[in-house]
């Protein structure tokens, strides 16, 4: 009942065709957006916000950018640590060579040019597919941290092979390096992640997602009747990398200050599967709820012991900690296959009646 | 002149430095080939879950680190070591009994990619309580396999290899005639072709499953022990799966002699990579050469050397 | 129906090939009934199995948010307990994952020696040492976030932070100076924090990597018979392929050009489980002595690999985080003769340990050994703990004995001075060297000594070799001016 869309009549194409058609959607999205950058900012601890807000933003960005290889064009790719990886190390290497430049910009070149090497490891999409192709981009991963470790020239050949964010402002305040707050940071992750999440969401909803879709379903007869599936793979391995480098650069400069490539770790390919697997394949709002499992769990588990007053060696509490997210992990693939979106859809569905049983 | 002593540098001089020292070729090719038997030991496990129920068992690194944990455990707490062993497979049996029960039955019918990730659930969980059962401390596994070094014609080789490798060909000639000639590997041989088909001849789903991952354990217990011996038993163990997976999409996930030959190419790809070509660019380059030259066959092949070929309809 | 497949073979396969979740949505319960077939009735528990699933999945649902959402609150409101003159000291410890083996007898030294401080002495001039263990599996990311969480604990904040990690320390190092917590990276981490006039928040007394390996280097000049004989000779460096392994590269090729040894670099991939190809490798260059940076499984299988290959094992020189109890286990006998590079005593007849024996475990030497007593990593930590508190105590001497903040108890590592009376009145006489730490030299350029395992323990089999100053001092002001260049920092003056 509270879900009706009764009564709200559409009287142009332009409102016909808007992201949230329905009025309560547009309200609550509005609603989380308000707070997210008024409220939050202030009543979070900077821990919370260092440690919890600002890594669920930047791996929603990751796990969008991948649920667009993955969930919309089926493409399974292991290799989104790599990426992030360019995506760091071109940022570095941009903004100490050209300090002037703001950061935001070279942010998006990094992600320019972490799509062209993105678009150069999709090319043995055409002939392999599936598990195969998953296992054939590890070797993209491999590869490009391997290139990251070994090439003196991406870590401005200093001895530790360290990359850290030198200190950079916009509009005269400080947003990367150590004195940056952590509010700062938040807001702009926030701005950037918003941004790149309406770009996204018009992507699918528009030719190339439908293409996409189409190659996902069938590439065969998505050839039959034109669209062109190499073409279309490889705009989905660009556009996904990019997303994956833009996440990469600010997971270094916005949030941990420095790397090495172990951050970009096949760990980390993993997690942001997790994520978009457990939040939704082909769906948007999926990688926003997959992240908000994948990094908000943990920190729960770790901290949810000294709440209920139970205190254990912390050997025990961790292992207890990975078994639980194993355990959660194959529970909502049995309960729910189709992830937390599918979840949020039902909900939905739900509300349409409830308190009414039909 | 810098394109030609690049070329000479990459092309002519690695293949002169193997010509010119033949004997030392001949123990890095050796050595490759009995580290690819313990890559298709690893890639065995892979194998067989994938062949009878479809899953891409991500688990099976965990497997091999939990069988190994359990059967140290076991030594340490004084049992003889075939004791040790037997209860250790029990354990497996066990595993495999509640997978079946608590994972895969509620998982019937989902996307591979569901299943893969199920799978990856479980590897944590399998950590978790290894780690919990038995603790983090690396635990030394000494079975009195042998493992003096020796020379035969001026090649430098080590019992302990030998062992391994002979135990991995035996395991496959055991497995191979154990799916030809019983009534189970029938069974299994059936349901890896068509699950439905096989449900309807009557062969019982659940209980191929079950036996199929008990010997996936089984075969897990023994890459485990190889790779234990070497290393100590610990964490560790658990990422040799990474380095199991170029084996298996060189040799088709489908396909135990795929396995085989696929670790034999893949062990010996590496070890010549970056003992001759490895220098040239600043070594470590096993682990991404691996995947490169997985690839680099797939593109010719894309179901793997002999792997199912991957029939698409519209 | 998967229980049932003998009975449900026949409907099996068209029921198979339809989605249940559609059925649901549909709701097509009603219509269902009235159908009369019996694939009409075994349709209906299906259908309504899953819709009571769907409604307890909802219900489960609304619980773990609900338990989330206190998680979150819970996190949002924890305010510090307030102690009463108690010095907090977090500790940043790794008991499990891939580097458990290592990390288990470091958490326990850093455990037993504040908790042995406290019950002996009752504390350091009377302010007890309260410290909380945060797990961070050798993570990054865990590391940073563990540190985050405790660095305001306590009355007056974190004390110092000993990160026992290289990764963790380079990506603390930009925020001690912000947060005003500085950090002791004992012989880890960033070498180029040796010139205190630009990391004036980091220390990493009483030696480092690059003077490690200049030690290194005088010791095969002793053992080759003087600093001439080493030209000519073959020296391989085995490192792991991550920051931490290629510190001593540079300083390594420093020194082969000033002394003319041939040096072969191998590098080994995460984690190093199969080093098969760089054994060879050296099984081929043959050199005469063998260098590694190893750490965690890389050093087993290093350790195996090398005598397999039958190659001199007391030619055979690890760096001190490759010189524990646990890497030799595997190989055990195999091992005999192994070296390794330390800083400290690997026995443990000192006072000190007696001590800890009667203060922490009553006496029972049994319980001590489980908790990693008398190991390689454990003796380490005991070293690192004893700077800790030394420097709280020489702070206390010039700000008071209360609890201290963190830019009082750096000013206690900057004058940390540590005399061989000290060492014996605190127990440890013999057990490790004297330290005096200065504005300009974090480093001390302390020496080290050569361990070697013989089967069963470690024994010294060197008297203490110091570190080539002339050269590694250049290059640490050389690297650190560099960092200072690219991050803005001015050089402080001392």
């Amino acid at each position: 009942m509270l879900y009706r869309e009764t009564g709200q009549f559409k009287i142009s194409y332009a409102a016909d065709q808007s992201v949230f058609p329905i009025a309560q959607d547009r309200w609550f999205v509005s609603l989380i957006i308000v707070v997210a950058i008024f409220v939050i900012p202030v009543l979070a601890s900077e821990y919370l916000l260092q440690a919890v807000m600002i890594p669920l933003l930047i791996f929603s960005l990751a796990a969008i950018g991948l649920n667009l290889l993955v969930g919309y064009a089926g493409q399974l790719s292991l290799g989104t640590g790599g990426f992030m990886a360019v995506g760091a190390y071109m940022t570095y290497k941009l903004t100490t060579a050209f300090p002037d430049i703001n950061i935001i910009i070279v942010f998006l070149l990094a992600g320019l040019i972490a799509a062209f090497v993105g678009l150069i490891f999709g090319i043995p999409s055409l002939r392999i597919k599936g598990f195969y192709l998953a296992v054939a981009t590890l070797a993209s991963q491999f590869f490009l941290l391997w290139m990251f470790n070994k090439v003196a020239w991406f870590y401005n050949y200093n001895s530790s092979g360290t990359i850290t964010a030198p200190p950079r402002e916009m509009f005269g305040v400080v947003i990367t390096g150590p004195m940056a707050s952590a509010e700062t940071r938040y807001l702009v992750t926030l701005f950037i992640v918003i941004i790149f999440a309406f770009i996204a969401k018009n992507l699918v909803r528009g030719r190339l997602g439908r293409s996409w879709m189409a190659v996902r379903d069938m590439d065969i007869a998505a050839e039959i009747i034109g669209i062109r599936p190499f073409q279309t793979k490889l705009i989905a391995f660009a556009v996904s990398s990019f997303y994956c480098g833009l996440a990469g650069a600010m997971m270094v400069f916005l949030w941990l200050g420095s790397a090495e490539t172990e951050a970009f770790s096949i760990n980390e390919s993993f997690n942001v599967l997790f994520m978009i697997i457990i939040g939704g394949l082909g769906s948007i709002l999926g990688s926003f709820l997959g992240a908000t499992f994948i990094v908000g769990l943990p920190i729960f588990l770790t901290n949810a012991p000294q709440l209920v007053g139970l205190s254990m060696p912390i050997d025990m509490q961790k292992h207890i900690e990975i078994m639980m997210f194993g355990s959660l992990i194959i529970f909502f693939l049995i309960v729910e296959p189709h992830g937390l979106a599918r979840l949020w859809q039902i909900l939905k569905e739900k509300l349409r009646l409830w308190p009414f049983p039909y | 002149m810098e394109i030609i002593s690049f070329l000479n540098l990459v092309f002519v001089n690695p293949l002169v430095e193997i010509f010119s020292y033949p004997i030392f070729f001949a123990e890095v090719v050796i050595s490759g080939l009995l580290t690819g038997v313990m890559y298709s030991l690893v890639a065995l496990g892979f194998v067989l879950i994938f062949k009878a129920s479809g899953v891409f068992n991500f688990a099976q690194g965990a497997m091999v680190l939990f069988a190994a944990l359990n059967l140290v455990g076991f030594i340490e707490q004084g049992f003889p070591i075939w004791l040790a062993l037997l209860l250790t497979i029990i354990v497996m049996i066990i595993l495999a009994f509640l997978i079946e029960r608590f994972m895969l039955r509620h998982l019937i019918n989902q996307d591979d990619i569901i299943l893969f990730m199920a799978t990856i659930g479980l590897t944590f969980l399998l950590q978790g309580f290894g780690e919990t059962l038995w603790g983090s401390n690396v635990k030394p596994l000494d079975l009195g396999i042998p493992n003096q070094s020796f020379e035969v014609a001026g090649l430098l080789l080590n019992e302990f290899d030998l062992f391994a490798a002979g135990s991995g060909a035996i395991l496959v000639g055991v497995l191979a005639v154990f799916f030809h000639y019983t009534r189970i590997g029938r069974a299994l041989r059936a349901v890896a072709d068509d699950h439905q088909a096989a449900m309807a001849v009557g062969i019982p789903l659940k209980t191929i499953w079950i036996i199929v991952w008990s010997v996936a354990g089984f075969v897990g217990l023994v890459a485990g022990i190889m790779w234990g011996a070497k290393s100590g038993v610990q964490f560790s163990l658990s990422l040799i799966a990474l380095k199991a997976l170029p084996v298996l999409i060189l040799g088709g996930f489908t396909s135990v002699p795929g396995a085989i030959v696929g670790g034999l190419i893949i062990g010996v790809g590496e070890k010549i990579a970056e003992i001759y070509w490895g220098p040239l660019v600043g070594g470590a380059i096993e682990n991404w050469f691996a995947y490169v030259l997985a690839l680099a066959f797939l593109l010719f092949r894309p179901q793997g050397l002999f792997g199912e070929r991957i029939i698409e309809r519209v | 129906m998967a229980d049932f497949e003998r009975e449900t073979t026949s409907m099996a396969i068209p029921l198979l090939k339809r989605r249940l979740i559609l059925i649901e949505e549909l709701q097509l319960i009603d219509e269902v009934n009235c159908h009369d077939s019996l694939i009409g009735q075994k349709t209906l528990i299906i259908i309504t199995k899953t819709t009571g699933r769907y409604f307890k999945m909802l219900r489960n649902l609304i619980l773990m948010l609900l338990g989330a959402v206190i998680g979150i609150t819970g996190v949002v409101a924890t305010t510090p307990v307030v102690e009463a003159d108690e010095q907090f000291i977090p500790m940043l410890v790794y008991r499990t994952g891939p580097y458990a083996p290592s990390g288990i007898p470091v958490a326990n030294g850093f455990r037993d020696y504040y908790t042995m401080i406290n019950n002996r002495d009752g504390g350091i001039n009377g302010v007890k040492i309260t410290f909380e263990e945060c797990e961070t599996e050798y993570n990054t990311k865990l590391g940073v976030e563990c540190y985050e969480k405790l660095k305001n604990k306590g009355s007056t904040g974190a004390s110092l932070v000993n990160p026992f990690s290289t990764g963790i320390t380079y990506q603390l190092i930009p925020k001690a100076s912000v947060d005003e917590v500085p950090i002791l990276s004992m012989g880890y981490g960033r070498t180029a924090a040796a010139d205190g006039r630009v990391f004036k928040w980091v220390f990493n007394f009483p030696t480092t990597y690059w003077s490690q390996a200049s030690a290194f280097i005088r010791y095969v000049a002793q053992q080759e018979g003087g600093e001439k004989n080493l030209k000519g000779k073959k020296i391989a460096h085995v490192y792991h392929n991550s920051a931490y392994g290629k510190e001593a590269n540079p300083t390594l090729q420093a020194l082969s050009k000033k002394y003319g040894y041939e040096l072969v670099l191998l590098a080994v991939d995460h984690p190093g489980q199969e080093q098969k190809a760089t054994w060879l490798q050296i099984r081929r260059a043959k050199p005469d002595w063998v260098f590694m940076s190893g750490w965690g499984v890389m050093n087993q299988v290093a350790i195996k690999e090398a005598a397999s290959i039958r190659y001199p094992m007391d030619h055979f020189v690890g760096n001190w985080w490759s010189g524990s109890d646990a890497d030799v286990v595997p190989a055990a006998a195999g091992a005999k003769g192994y070296k390794s590079a330390t800083f400290h005593s690997p026995t443990s007849d000192y006072p000190v340990h007696s001590d800890i024996i009667k203060h922490v475990y009553g006496g029972d030497m049994s319980k001590a050994k489980k908790n990693s007593f008398g190991e390689v990593l454990y003796n380490r930590t005991i070293v690192n703990a004893m700077f800790a508190v030394e420097a709280i105590r020489t702070a206390q001497a010039k700000y008071g004995n209360r609890a201290l903040t963190g830019a009082e108890v750096r000013w206690g590592l900057e004058n940390l001075n540590i005399t061989e009376n000290r060492l014996k009145e605190m127990g440890m006489e013999g057990f490790t060297k004297p330290v005096k730490v200065s504005c300009s030299d974090h480093e001390t350029g302390g020496p080290i000594i050569i361990q070697q395992w013989d089967g069963s323990k470690w024994n010294i089999v060197s008297d203490w070799v110091s570190p080539i100053r002339e050269v590694v001092r250049p290059m640490v002001e050389k690297a650190a001016a560099a960092y200072a260049t690219e991050n803005g920092i001015k050089p402080r003056s001392c």
